[in-house]
């Protein structure tokens, strides 16, 4: 009890200042990737105080208080996480509080609010599928959806589940929104002014969104970890490399891909979906009915 | 022990219904349904209470029966010759042999078949109540709000002719035949209330008696009766292998793979796939939608659709590991994935709800097919959230069409502005449908849970991606509602009985998810104990309780946060539209230099998920999988 209780504390402080390293590193090196020399490490925390020091300019009230609605249920998402709780609820809640993100988005007179928030609509049909197969592939390898189970595992889970962690890591670019699955919010290259679903969020509210942003990626990749901790306490420091690697993976992608079309996202998604968590699903099913 | 009780919730519907007919005076009619909605929902709870007093044991009525066995095939004698005059006035001929085969090879059973075992007839345990309770309490609301919802109806469609005596005729014979039909134990019985739903539907769905109206009557009635001889043809071969019509010998027959249960288990099974709208049946519900609300929230959606999901959980035990099974379980899981992706591309408010109709009994006739005691569960939880949302919805999106004379999605833009009290109905209701605390999802969960258990990979499969699909829809219908808007508000229209329907379905659905722990003890296990003889709950209660402390935490986060959001002071400014706003975030500046209005509309992906291009390979192989199962099953039980 008292290990959960330490280990969600710990989520709540350090998690945004992963996140927001994890950003910063992101950054840098995305910048190194395209010859400029890139903003300091620390920029994405100079920036979040800018923007909590800014006057709050909203076009419609509703957005403050559906976005720290989806802040709370994201942060909420982390905390059961951490707290070993069901892996399954996790998501579920997480994308209750993605379709806050997406009334957030909708609720304002923008029509590229409106649009960001349809097409955020389709990246959370895109990657749902490989989501729910992917806790249901931990299901089946321990026989339990409880975290705090799932980490006593003998033997690292992507031994046995190589199909739904590529599954689950492919669906990751289009969780984090990166190019070239980043149709919702145009990040890429970090510079364009009409930013989909985030265009009418200013001040504050952009600074809620980007904390509940890393909050939600430490959440994420505290998945990816699921599959390569064991009983091993050196299996976690593995898990921080691969973390890590995952990272850099996403940023090579995000920087040498360009956006794709929305049903492309979703065909190529949905496919991958079927062929590797699918097939992965069939083979262990099989082996444990034997 | 006698139990007077029963035999009043059945005819005493019937008896309002002959009076429904006679009155033709609006007010005193109205009073009337009012009075018998109430009686019959207190005959509910006196039926409940009296089954709890007796210690929540089977019980079992009714073994000498011969004359009410002859009214009952006068009445399917009465209705075969009304069918197939109605067949011949609109020249559908063969349709009526349809109706005419089965009843007349019924009637050749009841009185020159061989000799039939006593049986009980009556049979109420745990399920029974839980089917009496939905179409007592859900059924008599939506008759409550009937009576406003006809009113502005036929102030709204004056070219319609107001027939309101015979709607209100139809609603409350259907509501007599659905507790006949939950509370009978002997399949001919079955069979016969079963036809009678079929005919209540056909004929409110022909209700507006306009052209399509009559097409679509047919189609369902075709599709019904088709189920209805598949029924009839099951019980005649029951009755002459097995030598009784009791359906709980027929189950625990079919569990031993006693070869005289196994044909008649599959045909009752078929006929149940008809009554649920499942590929490749779902084109009649789709139709039924041109019938007026009430008709749709109480037979098309709440309650008749879900009497083949209750046979069906009845049969469940001769499911499991069992060819049928399979070929149900396929079904099922088919159709919820199929009808989800439909349903993206229709802006018809009640398409929608129909499509979503679809998919979700797809669900429950997937977990039936398994027939496992855990996806019973997940399957029970889900017929009865989708009982009170779906109602919720269909009579919402009524009242809107009443007040707004439209029930286009893309005419709901801002509702919750321009109607705030049914858009925030509407946007409960949705919740209810698909968001994290509610129950909807949590038994999608149970249901995901238990097909793993159950091994059925392809259902696994159906489930992960149906579940993307089904978000999709109802966010985008959900973002419409609450979308900013300028236009100015509606009349809200909506008469006070409709509200205090709504009122009691939104405060209903919102309790059953915090109960819903508490409803899993006292009342689902004992149902699964009764049926399988082992109960335990797919959910274990400590994620039950996690999901109360969720509850609580979705419902007070959001209030929260509109306090404190409330205290930031912040400036508004007008939204940023690429052409310069015009100032009243309503049009731009376009390149000629005029104001253009700003339509945003929502995406339907028409050419890729549209019913046009996806219903006809669905049908294609739902037919194959249907025909090639059956096939196997008879051969294989009769070589």
């Amino acid at each position: 009890m008292i290990y959960r209780v330490i280990s969600v504390i710990l989520f709540l402080l350090l998690a945004p200042l992963v996140g927001g390293l994890l950003d910063g590193i992101d950054r840098k090196i995305s910048a190194r990737m395209q010859g400029r020399i890139g903003p300091p490490l620390l920029q994405p925390f100079y920036d979040l105080k800018k923007l909590m020091a800014k006057q709050t300019i909203v076009v419609e009230k509703a957005q403050t208080f559906l976005l720290l609605s989806y802040c709370a249920t994201q942060i909420f998402t982390g905390c059961m996480f951490f707290a070993g709780e069901d892996v399954l609820m996790c998501f579920f809640v997480l994308s209750t509080g993605a379709t806050f993100l997406v009334f957030a988005g909708y609720i304002t007179y923008s029509p590229y609010s409106s649009l960001g928030a349809s097409r955020e609509l389709i990246q959370i049909m895109s990657y749902e599928p490989a989501i729910l197969l992917s806790c249901v592939g931990l299901y089946l390898a321990t026989g339990t959806f409880n975290v705090s189970s799932i980490i006593q595992t003998p033997i690292s889970l992507i031994l046995v589940l190589p199909g739904f962690f590529f599954g689950y890591v492919f669906m990751l670019s289009i969780k984090m929104r990166k190019s070239p699955f980043d149709i919702s919010t145009s990040h890429h290259p970090h510079q364009e002014l009409v930013k989909g679903i985030t265009t009418e969020m200013g001040a504050k509210n952009l600074a809620f969104y980007t904390i509940t942003e890393w909050y939600e990626n430490v959440f994420l990749l505290g998945v990816v970890a699921l599959f390569i901790v064991n009983k091993n306490p050196w299996s976690y420091l593995a898990a921080v490399i691969v973390v890590l690697g995952i990272c850099f993976l996403e940023t090579l992608i995000d920087n040498v891909s360009a956006r794709v079309k929305w049903h492309v996202m979703l065909k190529v998604s949905w496919i991958v979906t079927i062929l590797a968590c699918g097939i992965n699903l069939m083979i262990l099913m099989l082996i444990n009915r034997g | 022990m006698e139990m007077p009780i029963i035999p009043f919730l059945i005819c005493f519907p019937l008896l309002v219904s002959v009076l429904m007919f006679t009155i033709r005076v609006n007010k005193i009619r109205n009073a009337v349904a009012y009075i018998s909605a109430v009686a019959i929902i207190t005959g509910t709870i006196v039926l409940v209470v009296q089954w709890a007093i007796g210690g929540c044991k089977p019980i079992e009525l009714y073994v000498e029966v011969e004359w009410i066995d002859r009214i009952i095939l006068g009445v399917e004698l009465f209705c075969m010759c009304l069918l197939t005059y109605l067949c011949f006035k609109y020249k559908k001929y063969w349709i009526s042999l349809l109706s005419i085969c089965p009843t007349l090879l019924i009637a050749w059973l009841d009185l020159f078949g061989p000799e039939r075992e006593e049986i009980f007839h009556i049979y109420v345990d745990h399920l029974a109540i839980l089917m009496c309770l939905i179409i007592g309490v859900i059924g008599c609301l939506i008759v409550i709000y009937a009576v406003g919802y006809m009113h502005g109806y036929h102030h709204l469609h004056t070219e319609i002719e107001d027939r309101r005596y015979y709607f209100f005729m139809l609603l409350f014979i259907f509501l007599g035949a659905m507790f006949g039909f939950v509370l009978s134990s002997g399949t001919l019985w079955v069979d016969a209330f079963w036809e009678i739903t079929s005919i209540c539907s056909f004929l409110l769905i022909g209700y507006t008696k306009t052209p399509e109206a009559i097409v679509n009557s047919f189609r369902a009635l075709w599709m019904n009766l088709l189920g209805g001889t598949a029924l009839a043809v099951g019980v005649v071969l029951q009755v002459i292998d097995t030598g009784n019509d009791s359906l709980q010998l027929l189950v625990s027959g079919a569990v031993l793979r006693n070869a005289g249960c196994v044909i008649p288990v599959a045909l009752i099974a078929f006929a149940a796939l008809t009554k649920t709208a499942q590929m490749p049946f779902s084109k009649w519900l789709m139709g039924a939608m041109v019938a007026p609300t009430p008709s749709s929230a109480l037979l098309h959606s709440a309650t008749m659709v879900k009497a083949g999901i209750y046979i069906l959980f009845r049969l469940s035990p001769a499911m499991d590991g069992q060819e049928i099974g399979s070929m149900i379980a396929f079904i099922g899981g088919f159709t919820f994935l199929a009808a989800s992706i439909m349903a993206i591309a229709q802006s018809d408010g009640k398409k929608v709800l129909a499509f979503s109709t679809i998919s979700n009994l797809g669900l429950m006739v997937a977990c039936a097919g398994v027939g496992r005691q855990e996806t019973i569960w997940a399957g029970l939880f889900l017929m009865l959230f989708h009982a009170v949302s779906k109602s919720l919805l269909f009579q919402d999106i009524g009242a809107v069409e009443n007040a707004t004379h439209s029930r286009d999605l893309e005419d709901m833009h801002g509702l919750i502005h321009r109607l705030p009290r049914l858009g925030v109905f509407m946007f409960i209701g949705i919740a209810g449908m698909f968001l994290a605390p509610f129950g909807m999802l949590i038994s999608k969960w149970a249901a995901l849970k238990a097909a793993v258990d159950a091994h059925n990979i392809m259902l696994v499969i159906f489930i992960a991606y149906g579940s993307a699909t089904t978000m999709f829809y109802w966010t985008k219908w959900m973002g419409k509602l609450i979308s900013a808007t300028n236009d100015p508000p509606f009349k809200d229209i909506t008469k006070r009985n409709e509200v205090i329907s709504l009122t009691i379905h939104a405060v209903l659905m919102i309790a059953l998810c915090v109960l819903f722990p508490i409803l899993s003890k006292i009342y689902v296990e004992p149902l699964m104990l009764e049926m399988f003889g082992v109960a335990h709950a797919v959910l274990p209660m400590n994620v039950l309780y996690m999901l109360v402390v969720l509850i609580c935490f979705i419902f007070i986060v959001p209030l929260l946060a509109y306090v404190f959001s409330k205290r930031i002071k912040d400036v508004d400014k007008i939204a940023y539209m690429s052409g310069i706003n015009e100032g009243d975030d309503d049009s731009f500046t376009d390149s000629f230099g005029e104001p253009k209005k700003l339509v945003i509309s929502n995406w339907y992906f028409k050419d890729l998920f549209g019913q046009r291009k996806l219903m006809v390979p669905c049908i294609a192989i739902t037919t194959a999988v249907i025909v090639v199962e059956l096939v196997i099953i008879i051969g294989g039980t009769l070589l």
